[in-house]
This record gives structure tokens, sequence and C-alpha cells, in this order.
């Protein structure tokens, strides 16, 4: 009996954790580096993401051969010269939310605090970011800079002036229920 | 009671155990399921340019971009220094080439050798994809006609001026900074000098390059034209060397050739100078693409 009893207040306890598990497969990423010269504008749309609502936990992790670039050429020196995508194929972001989540349709303001590894450097990234709660979807959009130098890429002196030393990336992210 | 608390807190502390299980496998979740799109990957970028030096590679300009190209070679090494080594003669070809799609490039070009006119058509029949194809595979056909005015050959009408060029060209990117290609070549002359040459010529080619910075390699071809084909002339073999330097839009390649002439029908069989005695041209090809996609 008292073995039920636990079993039953465990089980009780348990479902909230597991409740508020958001993924999605096709979140999207751009980058836009703005210059007097040259604009470089890249699309990536097969960003895997989830958030655990309870633990407040987000992931994200992406191909960098999956940014889609206006000129083929842009695209090619994007893997081939500068984030190296075939040394280091991944990017991904771990952190941490800060800010309440509710379980009631609404916007919610987050602070989202982790680390970016990318091109084999890991780096402290916060952003602000704003929760949809929706229809049964969790709709998240945010933005942040980086610099490419932080990341150990470097940019040849003779096109320094076509490349951005500080690009804005827009993260948007339609996520549903983990099942 | 007590054995109820203690089954609590073994059930409180199991169901901790999974949320942090969970906590970190989160990306690693994440991490798995990319692994599954990554399976078949496309190797891009086997060569910079479009041509190791004189043999076309796999590569294509892409879809809606255009690609100028400028061969140029000085004259022979030997010719000493009143010809300043070569570098008072000189021979080009400009040529541009389109990107209907990613696959498929259609060019044009014209030498100053012989004054000769040509068409090409590139179509990447296969490229090479983890799990799938070791190889990338392109086809290449260039159609050639020289207009050079020969008022003793008043015969040499266009259809005898005209040669066809088809190549097989197969490369694998071994390793980020090695690839190689095989080239087997078809030729077909229209009219050929004598009776004892062959009309339809065959030649193997190898080639490839080896990076020795992100935008540096080295390159290195090889044509080899099967025996007794050309027998009327002394022709060689024709053997290039050279380095890309890749700055932004353009592709450099500075070269070392025993060849004159820069397209199928000249290079491969037309080739007269030998290293060994010093008849070395030097030359560079300088690509700049334009874009046209918006």
């Amino acid at each position: 009996m008292k073995i039920l009893y636990s079993i039953i207040l465990a089980s009780v306890l348990y479902i909230p954790v597991q409740a508020q598990s958001w993924v999605t497969r096709n979140g999207k990423i751009t980058f836009n580096s703005k210059t007097s010269l040259e604009n470089i504008k890249a699309v990536n749309s097969q960003v895997f993401a989830a958030i655990d609502a309870s633990k407040k936990t987000i992931a994200f992790t992406l191909l960098q051969k999956n940014f889609l670039f206006e000129k083929q050429l842009m695209q090619d020196h994007f893997n081939e010269n500068y984030i190296e995508s075939d040394k280091y194929p991944k990017a991904q972001f771990a952190g941490t939310i800060n800010g309440n989540i509710g379980t009631t349709p609404g916007i919610y303001k987050v602070q989202i605090d982790g680390k970016l590894t990318m091109h084999g450097v890991t780096q402290p990234v916060s952003m602000p970011a704003e929760l949809e709660l929706k229809d049964g979807k969790l709709t998240g959009k945010s933005a942040f800079s980086i610099k490419p130098s932080d990341y150990n890429i470097k940019i040849p002196s003779l096109v320094k002036d076509k490349i951005a030393a500080e690009i804005p990336v827009q993260v948007s992210a339609e996520f549903l229920p983990a099942k | 009671m007590q054995r109820t608390a203690i089954y609590i807190l073994f059930f409180l502390l199991l169901q901790r155990g999974t949320a942090m299980a969970q906590e970190n496998s989160l990306l690693q979740s994440l991490d798995d399921s990319l692994s599954m799109q990554q399976q078949h990957e496309v190797v891009t970028n086997t060569f910079k340019a479009t041509q190791i030096v004189n043999l076309p590679t796999v590569e294509s300009p892409a879809k809606q971009s255009l690609q100028f190209l400028i061969m140029h070679r000085f004259g022979k090494l030997n010719n000493g220094a009143y010809e300043l080594f070569g570098l008072d003669n000189a021979s080009i070809r400009f040529g541009l080439d389109y990107g209907i799609t990613d696959r498929l490039a259609v060019g044009v070009g014209r030498s100053s050798v012989d004054k000769t006119f040509d068409g090409s058509l590139k179509y990447k029949l296969l490229r090479q994809t983890t799990g799938l194809s070791p190889v990338s595979v392109s086809l290449y056909g260039l159609i050639t006609n020289y207009t050079q005015r020969y008022s003793d050959k008043p015969y040499l009408d266009a259809k005898y001026r005209t040669a066809y060029t088809t190549q097989v060209l197969i490369a694998r990117k071994f390793t980020r900074n090695l690839s190689l290609e095989i080239v087997p070549t078809w030729m077909h002359f229209n009219l050929v000098p004598t009776a004892a040459d062959k009309s339809d010529v065959f030649a193997v080619s190898a080639g490839g390059r080896m990076k020795f910075t992100k935008r540096m390699s080295l390159t290195a071809e090889y044509n080899y034209l099967l025996p007794d084909q050309i027998v009327s002339t002394s022709m060689k073999n024709s053997l290039s060397l050279g380095i890309d330097i890749e700055t932004g839009g353009h592709v450099f390649q500075l070269i070392f050739t025993n060849s004159n002439g820069m397209i199928g029908p000249y290079y491969l069989t037309k080739t007269d100078g030998t290293w060994g005695k010093g008849d070395i041209f030097f030359g560079f090809n300088v690509s700049r693409i334009f874009n046209f996609k918006k």
C-alpha cells in the first residue's frame, strides 16, 4: 500500500517536469554583414532548437552548410575560407532563460544567457528574447550580434572593408510541444 | 511511514536525475537528429577555378553568374634576353562562361592562336556526396573553329576548320586540401593534315591541386595523347604547373607550361615545346565572377 501511495505521489510530482518541452527543426537564423561596399546576407532555415520550460534551458544547433547566400561565391567563401565548415560543421548554443515563461497564452520577455560555439571557439552570449505562447505553439524571437574576430575568423586585409567587424544575427523559431 | 518517506525520496531523486539528464541531453538530442541530416553531404569546392591550367575542372559558374576569363601565355623562356625571355610575345584567350543552372554552364571564347573561336557546354552530371558518390563527374563539350587566313589553302571552309572535343571530367576531393582529376578525351577533327593522321583522337589527362594556405594552391596537369594518332607533326604531351591565388571574386593562376594553346585541340595535339629544352611558356589565367541573381 505504502509503495502504491508513493508511486502515485511521485507520478503526480513528476508530470509538470516533463510537460513543457518545446522543439523545432526549422528555426531560422539570418545574419547580415553591412558595409558601404557590400551587404552579405545569409539565411539558415534548418535550425534545430529546443526549450525546456520547466528547467528554463534552451539549445540551438545548426549546420553551417545550410546557410544560403544570394551569391554562390559568398557561400563558397563562407564555408571554405571563413567558417571552415568541413572542420567545424556545426554552430551550437546552449543557455538558460532568465524570466518568466507562463503557461497561459501571452508574450513573455526574457533574457537568454548562454554559450555559443562555432569555428571551434566558445564565447558567452546574452540576448533579450520574446517568447509568445499562442495556439499551442511557442514562438521565439531574438537578436544579437557577433564579432568574427571573437571566433578566430580571420579576415584578410584585402577584403576587410567588405565584411563588417560586428555582424547582427536574428533568430526566429516556432516551437511545437515535444512528444 | 519512514519507508514511505524513503520511497518518495527515491522517486524524487529518480525524477531529478531524469530532469538533469534532460537538460544535458537537450543539445545532445538536437545534435543526434542533426547528424542524421549530415549523412549525405555534397562535397563542394573541389577546385577553385573552372580549369586546372588548360584542362577543364568539374567546376562551373553558379546559376546566373557570369565568369570572365582571361588566359594569357607569353613566349618561350628559352627565347633569351633579346625577347625578354618570352615576354615580348604573347597569346591570349578571352572567355565568357555563364551558369544557366547550378549544374549547366555555357561558354564562348576566342583565342589569338589561329584566331580561334570556341563554344562550350559543361554539365555537372554527378556531385561527390558522402555515402553516395565518391567522385564528381562533369561532361564537357567544346566546338572550335579557327579563322586564321591561309591564302595558299582556299579549300579551307568553315567545316574543315571545325573540331569537336568531348571530355569526361572525373574528380575527387580527397581532403580539404587535395583534389585530383582524371579526364578521358575524345576529339574529332573534320580535317587532318595528312591521310596518316587520325581524325578521331583520344587522350587521357590527369591533374590536381594541393592547397597550401586557405587561398593558395599548387596545381599540376599532364595530358597524354595516345600514341600513333598524330604522325605528321612532332607533337609533345602537355605538362603544366601553376599556383592558384584566390582573392574575393578573382582567381589568379600563375602558370608554367609547354603548351602555347589554351583549348582542347591546341594544348592536346599542337604542343611542340619540351620542358627539358626550356620551351616553357610563362602565363596566367585570371577570372572574375559577375552575379545577375537577385
